[in-house]
């Protein structure tokens, strides 16, 4: 031990500016805080065509044998999978309605990582939050089938958001009571989440009895959100996670602008000593901050579940936790940019799966395609950059502290 | 000189009431233990019945017996001890020992469960500690990835994401050339992506876990892209074959030892060469003095003349070295071809390794063979139809790592400056 270089030193404690501020530079105004995401959103699709050129064989032929066709080529190409991915997303009222069944998740996921940005809080822990809070929905959408229709779509609701709370309120209490940071424990309790969730499919709990796959009951009709446009067309997917979402944005809303509680979570976030100071508890404040932000994950989890899947399945959470990231940025964890930013990404699974089925370009573009947006968003220096743009300096993104203090 | 002033600095050593809840912690947990192996598995075999261990292969040089014990009476002496350890760890303690006996306790325990479990049955202990040398192997390095970046503060959850574009380059490589320059390439991709987390995180000063989860994304989604675009197109550029063991001569002939340690791939052998060149080179050479000054107060380094930025690049690069390494193991040294995701939250087990081995190269070793156990003993137990679900061994690992950060076992301490980009004046 005597060789470690300052065993006893403490970490140096600047003034510490908010982690919702630095991570989205909201504060620099109403014109960065729009031309930087729309341009993060334009980069990331020619970044993406970029990819999709360098990757298509074909083009490679036309360039080795009629060179003089090949930018004619490459439109088309780029063309055909990007008109793909806008009639998949927004071309038909079924792709309206796959959009919004797609978005409704993601809003909500995003929605719980805005909430811990607020509060200073990086709930990285979506993935595991949404695990627990969609199979105790299951478990209450299988297990009450005594309960009529509204009744125990609800319960199954707030199966969700007990399950997802609880699972987030565990790695705040963890924060609050030892320190441990939220971004270790968050990440450690996704992968308990998701093998936990492995084990209970196989459980009689859970079981179909006579099939011997991780797969689960289906949940009662009454516990399935209601399908909201089959008197249009049967064939539309769009259910009531949409509304339930919208309805959490404008519950977030409230939260965080209109009522105590959620000014004592910008209090924490903008200076936890501060909060302390002004004689707020603060390891209270970590622990009701994570259970809010696991309950709008879990939330999403029920979302899924008893709007989409109607069971359990092995790694339902399908990567929305990390998404949520990407989106709680591009919205500047605001609950109406997450709303916005989460129709975005809604209408690019959307498309996404058009592009596959149409035109044959894998999905998983769609994917790349986020993640960009999400590091041209943290990185609004690359964005600058590129397209030169003159705006006051602003500050990094950055988390003020790291994970051992 | 030195041994004198050792031994002057351990009789003033005062323990803080942390050691002391510690100690006591341990002395209570090797009791428990106690009561239950007693209680399940001496108890929960039948009388009478024994488990033979296999200590060598049909191919082996020369050829050791198994190991055959009667499981009540082993299982008990294994309790007996875990009551002495535990009375000694309350009354007397351990002190700097601890470490060493809280390892004695989990072999023991581990051998316990592994009597119970075999129990009327034979079970091969070599194989079992071949395949969690091997499972070992790309935890160990994603964790040294991780080792060589945090010890400069520089956070790196991106360890998934280097593996998976490592193991995706080596792969196509591989199967374009041969597996050298497959390996070669599978570097050259960690390097690349450590550069782009670099960048990210020491020019442009973005947040450190931003990054890293962009990485994972990225790596994940153009990996399973190009698998889907090119692989399935053009199987032949999926088809690297792999780095086959190398038995060392004379040491591989060596019982039990010999074919555990001395008959494994490159990646193996420089899993280890890794872990002990880092070591020395972290603690006692002065370029490790100035990257772990970088890590713990920035500002100090560079007021003494260290170059914080170049040193962080440095390391991160490295970091990129081990991590592409470590990738190639996934299909130059284990499949022979790449599938999507096919890392599987290792580079996260690796994470935890790192965490767990509080950032040390030895104790992120340690820990990777720890987990590596975990992971191989669950794909046996279900052949040994022992009741436990493997879901609960596949999990371990992680629950492990959040009681330590929670410092519920002796507490993890990250470098100081973990996770803060430094802004030079």
């Amino acid at each position: 031990m005597s060789t470690d270089v300052g065993e006893q030193a403490e970490p140096d404690t600047p003034p510490e500016p908010s982690l919702f501020d630095e991570l989205t530079g909201a504060t620099a105004g109403w014109r960065q805080a729009i031309i930087v995401p729309l341009l993060a959103v334009a980069t990331a699709l020619i970044v993406g065509a970029v990819i999709l050129v360098i990757t298509d064989p074909d083009l490679w032929r036309v360039l080795r044998e009629t060179p003089g066709d090949y930018l004619a080529e490459v439109w088309s190409v780029v063309s055909a999978a990007y008109s793909a991915l806008f009639r998949g997303a927004f071309g038909s009222p079924r792709a309206w309605s796959e959009t919004l069944v797609s978005a409704s998740p993601v809003i909500l996921a995003g929605l719980s990582v805005a909430v811990g940005f607020r509060a200073g809080l990086f709930n990285i822990g979506g993935e595991g939050q949404i695990v627990v809070g969609g199979m105790l929905a299951v478990l209450v959408g299988i297990k009450l089938t005594a309960l009529p229709f509204p009744l125990l779509m609800l319960a199954a609701l707030l199966g969700g958001i007990i399950g997802g709370g609880i699972w987030g309120g565990l790695a705040g209490w963890l924060k609050a009571r030892t320190g441990a940071h939220e971004v270790i424990t968050t990440i450690m309790l996704n992968f308990v989440a998701f093998f936990g969730s492995l084990w209970l499919l196989k459980t009689d709990l859970y079981r179909v009895p006579e099939r011997a796959d991780p797969v689960s009951q289906s949940i009662a009709p009454a516990a399935r959100l209601p399908r909201l446009l089959t008197w249009i067309d049967p064939q539309l997917r769009v259910h009531g996670g949409i509304i339930l979402a919208v309805l959490a944005a404008w519950f977030v809303y409230w939260l965080l602008f209109r009522s105590t509680i959620g000014f004592e979570f910008r209090a924490v976030g903008f200076n936890p000593d501060g909060a302390r100071y002004a004689g707020m508890r603060v390891s209270l404040l970590y622990v009701s901050v994570m259970f809010v932000a696991g309950a709008l994950a879990g939330l999403a989890g029920a979302d899924t579940v008893q709007g989409v899947l109607y069971r359990g399945t092995p790694a339902f959470s399908a990567g929305i936790g990390f998404d949520a990231i990407g989106l709680a940025l591009l919205g500047r964890s605001h609950p109406w940019g997450v709303v916005l930013a989460g129709l975005l990404f809604g209408a690019l699974e959307a498309g996404g799966r058009e592009m596959q089925a149409s035109v044959f370009i894998p999905v998983d573009l769609v994917q790349v395609i986020q993640a960009l947006v999400i590091i041209f968003i943290a990185a609004p220096a690359l964005i600058r950059g590129l397209y030169r743009l003159r705006v006051a300096e602003e500050g990094p993104a950055q988390l003020t502290t790291g994970w051992g203090s | 000189m030195t041994t004198a002033l050792t031994d002057a600095r351990a009789a003033i050593t005062v323990r803080t009431p942390a050691e002391i809840r510690r100690a006591r912690i341990l002395g209570i947990l090797y009791l428990v233990l106690a009561g239950f192996v007693y209680l399940v598995f001496t108890l929960g075999a039948d009388p009478g019945t024994s488990a033979s261990f296999g200590l060598s292969r049909p191919t082996d040089a020369i050829a050791v017996p198994d190991a055959t014990v009667p499981v009540r009476g082993f299982t008990v002496l294994i309790a007996v001890v875990f009551v002495f350890l535990g009375a000694m760890q309350l009354t007397r303690g351990f002190d700097k020992k601890a470490n060493v006996v809280l390892g004695i306790v989990f072999g023991l325990f581990v051998l316990a469960f592994l009597a119970w479990a075999a129990a009327g049955k034979s079970f091969s202990l070599v194989g079992m500690l071949q395949a969690t040398l091997v499972q070992a192997v790309p935890i160990a390095l994603g964790a040294l990835a991780g080792v060589l970046c945090e010890r400069v503060a520089v956070i790196n959850i991106a360890i998934e994401g280097q593996l998976l574009a490592g193991a995706f380059v080596g792969a196509i490589v591989g199967s374009a050339s041969n597996i050298w320059i497959g390996l070669l390439a599978a570097v050259g991709t960690g390097v690349a992506l450590a550069w782009v987390l670099a960048v990210l995180s020491i020019r442009y000063r973005v947040d450190q876990i931003i990054s890293g989860v962009f990485i994972n994304i990225f790596a994940l989604g153009l990996t399973s892209y190009l698998t889907s675009r090119i692989l399935v197109e053009i199987p032949d550029l999926n088809n690297s074959g792999r780095f086959l063991p190398w038995e060392i001569p004379v040491l591989g002939d060596i019982p039990v030892i010999g074919p555990v340690l001395f008959n494994n791939s490159i990646f193996v052998y420089g899993m280890f060469v890794a872990v002990i060149v880092l070591n020395f080179a972290l603690f006692r050479t002065r370029w490790g003095l100035r990257a772990r000054a970088v890590g713990e107060k920035p500002k100090a380094a560079d007021t003494v003349g260290i170059n914080v930025y170049r040193t962080r690049y440095v390391n991160v690069l490295l970091g990129g070295v081990v991590a592409g390494f470590g990738g190639a193991f996934f299909t130059l040294g284990s499949a022979g071809r790449f599938d999507e995701n096919m890392t599987a939250g290792l580079g996260f087990i690796g994470l935890a390794a790192m965490i767990f081995g509080r950032w040390r190269p030895f104790g992120a070793l340690g820990a990777a063979l720890v987990f590596g156990f975990a992971d191989s003993l669950q794909g046996k137990l279900a052949i040994l139809q022992t009741p436990i679900p493997s879901e609960f061994l596949l999990m371990a690992p992680y629950i492990a790592t959040i009681i330590v950060v929670a410092g519920l076992v002796g507490r993890a301490r990250p470098p100081a400056a973990d996770g803060q980009p430094y802004i030079k004046e």
